[in-house]
């Protein structure tokens, strides 16, 4: 279990989804003629304009907006995606430009397929708790692909969330400790010069996903001297709406505390930015003295558990900036023939 | 677009940054190189807040061998809550929704990919406002 000599917290956070959906069933109308399950109902699609850097804008902004904390008082501005869009040439000092931040900042990306914005989230940990910055934002943002046709094109969707970390006294969510679990699994992966990953279907599940997410958050729980049920919510990363219910269930959790983050069903797999938004989610609706556990995970393969606590700051900042719900109220539906031209799928001879 | 002009107007074109002017409270976007006989103290950089209304708005069909994907797109003149009217495209919107006088704030966009040896620019569009 990992925490910081100096106690952190959440100062302020921020979502962002597109306004775009395509359903699971117009998927499906493609490559199956409509047969078979779908494993999300709908997944978010981003607009021609979007992309891992401006979703990363607005949450960041939000964010800020929330925690009260003019851009040119961070410190740190980290973004983790797989879908940053330069290969060489960082999307955090895009970001932090667009936030207004002074140049004065540690600004990086991070990789770790769907974990890489909780990378970016404990190392600001590390960085306000051993008192190197007083304000570190921490973003996960995604545009992810899947391969026409294979399963990931379902649920591969685009999402932000960015969380501002500063000392604990001034969170509105304190984060009272952290566990990392890694190991070299192979379940998915892409090359650097191809457009869409591939699964390694030996590796998919049980000892990637189910292995990794246990073995965090049972630590974690462990080490706290905690169970499921002390908490009252908990987020577990949603490859689809399927594994984080089975998850949470294997676990002890109930329906009741997974429901208020469970955002597959209705906007896919936002890969960096699931988890992190779910726990956004989460905070949209939770009350001071709530505790909330989340665990993220990233194929290749880690997880990271976190527990958290609210307090009484977080309900006169919750309403200074969207809730997830406005962003999944605002849904406009596209079919396969406008996803395809807009994801880049068509070619233009 | 000419990169180092882009790179220049950083400021203006990722977060609405304008200019105000120190004695008189002219504030102005984008901003701009001192006038004849000013000195470059008199005018201090003045973010914009990014809010307004819809002053007018125009569907695209047929546009510049930049933007030419992007097709149909929708373009407005914003009068900001500072009084200043700005040119924008509009995104996140049909233009059957619209009307003169709507709440609109600004959004930081890809506005064009310069090609796959080329930098991708981003600057400011406008939304009906979010909630």
């Amino acid at each position: 279990m990992m925490q910081t000599s100096r106690p952190v917290g959440l100062l302020g956070y921020g979502v962002y989804v597109p306004r775009y959906r395509i359903a699971g069933k117009e998927i499906a109308r493609i490559w199956t003629d409509g047969q078979g399950g779908v494993p999300v109902e709908a997944k978010s699609v981003p607009g021609l304009d979007e992309d891992t850097i401006t979703m990363s804008i607005e949450a960041g902004r939000s964010a800020l907006l929330r925690a009260g904390v003019p851009a040119q008082e961070l410190s740190v501005v980290w973004v983790g995606s797989e879908s940053h869009p330069y290969s060489v040439k960082p999307s955090g000092t895009i970001v932090a430009e667009a936030l207004g931040t002074s140049p004065w900042i540690s600004a990086a990306d991070y990789q770790f397929a769907c974990k890489a914005g909780s990378e970016a989230l404990t190392a600001a940990m590390g960085m306000v708790g051993s008192g190197m910055a007083q304000y570190a934002l921490a973003i996960g943002a995604d545009t992810a692909q899947g391969r026409p046709g294979d399963a990931l094109e379902y649920t591969a969707s685009a999402g932000a969330a960015a969380l501002l970390v500063g000392v604990a006294e001034a969170a509105l969510a304190t984060i009272d400790a952290t566990v990392s679990y890694v190991s070299d699994t192979p379940d998915f992966f892409r090359r650097a010069d191809r457009p869409y990953p591939v699964h390694g279907h030996r590796f998919t599940g049980e000892p990637a996903y189910f292995h990794h997410i246990k073995a965090a958050t049972t630590r974690l729980l462990s080490e706290l001297g905690r169970t499921a049920t002390d908490f009252t919510y908990a987020i577990f990363h949603q490859p689809n709406a399927k594994f984080p219910q089975t998850v949470a269930k294997q676990m002890g959790f109930s329906e009741a505390q997974i429901k208020p983050g469970l955002l597959s069903p209705v906007i896919g797999n936002t890969y960096s930015a699931i988890a992190l938004a779910g726990l956004c989610a989460t905070l949209d609706i939770a009350r001071p003295g709530d505790t909330i556990l989340m665990t993220t995970y990233g194929s290749g393969s880690g997880a990271d558990a976190y527990a958290l606590t609210v307090t009484d700051a977080l309900l006169e900042r919750r309403e200074r900036a969207p809730l997830m719900a406005a962003y999944l109220a605002r849904q406009e539906f596209v079919d396969y023939a406008v996803y395809a031209k807009w994801r880049g799928k068509l070619v233009l001879g | 677009m000419d990169l180092a002009k882009r790179w220049r107007q950083k400021p203006a074109y990722y977060r609405l940054e304008g200019q105000r002017h120190r004695t008189s409270g002219e504030v102005r976007f984008p901003p701009q190189p001192p006038r004849v006989g000013e000195s470059v103290e008199e005018w201090e950089a003045y973010p914009l807040q990014g809010t307004g209304e819809i002053y007018s708005f125009a569907g695209v069909r047929a546009a510049a061998t930049e933007y030419e994907a992007q097709t149909p797109y929708l373009v407005a003149l914003v009068r900001l809550d500072e009084g200043l009217l700005v040119s924008a495209q509009l995104t996140d919107c049909d233009e059957a929704e619209l009307q003169i006088g709507q709440r609109v704030e600004m959004v930081t966009r890809r506005m064009s990919d310069t090609g796959p040896d080329g930098l991708l620019v981003y600057a400011y569009k406008f939304r009906p406002v979010l909630r």
